[in-house]
């Protein structure tokens, strides 16, 4: 490439297409259908899924099949300036728009006039809290039993000036405004097409560019994917509270 | 907010239209509808424009207000982005608090815009740390006959580069009018607009209907400037369910950067004038 851009190194010493240390845990709130954390570096995520229950309001119930419903939220003392509890717009979209990820592969026909609960909560946030909680919640479907047709795994790609990085940090995703400054690309894939379920993009950033920030979010997904397989691999097992 | 009704007979409908690169209304699947603004739908605000696509119409106008600045940003003006989806544009829509379709609308249309850098935040500062100029745009849809999203995008735009610089008292406590001739400062050059492709039966198709919405399985908003006269994306969101296939992203890529080029002119003379 003729001109690198000024992005060369990473504060934390990762290569660009590393994403950061990751631990996985299902079964961490015993009284839910199904549970599960997900951490990637300082981003902690946890995720409870409660049903298949009776939908109410009735009017809301399909009888063809049972519906997600994902709310998402951060802890009031998540980041460095207080979160007034409850929903915002930001959070309301996130909850949509990680609904729609996992309405994707998720199967409910068998469950209807049902719904099924998904609870995201960040407890603590260094930027990708919305694919931390999507890859928590899928795990936590899993735990559930919920009949899925794959799994999905979540990663934040970006272009940093002209660099293309894996697993945005805070300062990454919101705090580089030099030269090109920083695009975030949210991307969620499904495990065995690896179809893409939930993408958001915001910044500039080329075409072919962007075919390689697919590419290169593939490849995170599959790391992720171990991750995740390896936790549902040891639930029950004696290191979960 | 009650759900669209489609008998499954006009839904197999669509989509075998959709099949043989066919629309119910005659348009091709990658037409858009034809695309009419008008100016100053009121003139108390900054800027008020009406943008339609076909049947689809949404307002759209600017207020400038006196505000404090954030204190992570001390030096610049402050923006924010509404969408009221009125019962009135839809028998989907309720009154009331607004839903998540119109927390989705202005959210990605208040990225869009801020994500960009297309208002000069900087130079609609007053004094710094105590005083700054408030944008606001707000959007109202009265006929919802689908692609809320890019109509109402678009009118966003207009009303922003259309809208003028507000005149204060004396000591800058209260915004007595509008100037006639000064327009809000804008970067120019790194005006976008968005285009919304939905999934329907085998198709790709642009610009949908109510009805064609309906049918959707996926939909990609794609956000594109202009860098060196090639389209580059400046921004990007995917709705609903379904999956998208690495075909279909390519063959969006390329609807939406040949779509881009056809488009961009006639909409930067919209934006500007």
């Amino acid at each position: 490439m003729a001109d690198k851009g000024i992005y060369t190194k990473r504060e934390d010493g990762r290569a660009f297409t590393d994403v950061r240390p990751m631990t996985a845990k299902v079964g961490i709130v015993p009284s839910a259908d199904g549970s599960a954390s997900f951490s990637t570096g300082k981003t902690k995520a946890i995720a409870v899924v409660r049903g298949p229950r009776t939908l109410h309001p009735q009017h809301m119930q399909n009888a063809q099949t049972g519906i997600l419903r994902v709310s998402y939220g951060m802890m009031p003392f998540s980041c460095g300036d207080r979160i007034r509890p409850g929903p915002n717009r930001r959070s309301e979209e996130i909850g949509k728009v990680t609904e729609w990820a996992l309405s994707s592969v998720v199967d409910l026909s068998g469950f209807p006039n049902t719904v099924v609960d998904v609870f995201v909560q960040i407890p603590q946030a260094d930027a990708g809290t919305r694919v931390a909680g999507i890859n928590a919640a899928a795990l936590a479907l899993a735990h559930a039993g919920i009949p899925m047709k794959e799994m999905v795994s979540a990663i934040g790609v970006g272009k940093i000036d002209k660099t293309l990085v894996v697993d945005l940090d805070k300062f990454e995703d919101s705090e580089f405004h030099d030269a090109e400054g920083s695009t975030d690309i949210p991307i969620v894939l499904t495990s065995r097409t690896k179809e893409i379920a939930l993408l958001q993009l915001d910044g500039k950033i080329s075409v072919q560019e962007f075919k390689d920030v697919i590419e290169l979010g593939k490849v995170a997904c599959d790391d992720i994917l171990k991750v995740q397989m390896d936790a549902l691999k040891n639930a029950g097992g004696k290191d979960n509270e | 907010m009650s759900k669209f009704v489609m008998p499954n007979l006009q839904k197999e409908k669509i989509e075998s239209y959709a099949n043989k690169g066919k629309r119910l209304d005659g348009r091709k699947v990658d037409e858009f509808r034809d695309i009419k603004v008008k100016f100053d739908v009121s003139k108390n605000s900054a800027s008020a424009v009406e943008v339609t696509y076909g049947k689809t119409k949404v307002f759209a106008g600017v207020h400038l207000a006196l505000a404090t600045p954030y204190p992570d940003s001390p030096d610049q003006g402050t923006f924010m982005t509404s969408a009221e989806l009125h019962p009135m544009a839809s028998q989907q829509f309720d009154t009331g608090r607004p839903g998540i379709n119109s927390v989705e609308l202005a959210r990605v249309i208040d990225r869009g815009i801020r994500e960009s850098g297309f208002i000069d935040m900087k130079a609609l500062c007053i004094k710094e740390g105590e005083k700054v100029y408030q944008v606001f745009v707000d959007i109202f849809a009265v006929n919802d006959d689908g692609n809320l999203m890019d109509v109402a995008g678009l009118a966003a735009l207009i009303a922003l580069g259309r809208a003028r610089m507000p005149i204060a008292n004396e000591d800058n406590s209260k915004i007595v009018g509008y100037s006639e001739t000064e327009g809000i400062p804008l970067n120019k050059d790194v005006l976008s607009f968005s285009m919304t492709f939905h999934k329907i039966g085998d198709s790709i198709v642009a610009d949908v209907s109510k009805e064609e919405e309906a049918v959707s399985k996926f939909r990609l908003t794609i956000a594109m400037g202009d860098n060196e006269g090639k389209a580059r994306i400046t921004a990007m969101q995917k709705g609903l369910a379904g999956t998208i296939s690495s075909k279909d992203m390519e063959t969006i890529l390329s609807l939406a950067e040949s779509k881009w080029a056809e488009m961009f002119p006639k909409i930067r003379e919209d934006v500007f004038g």
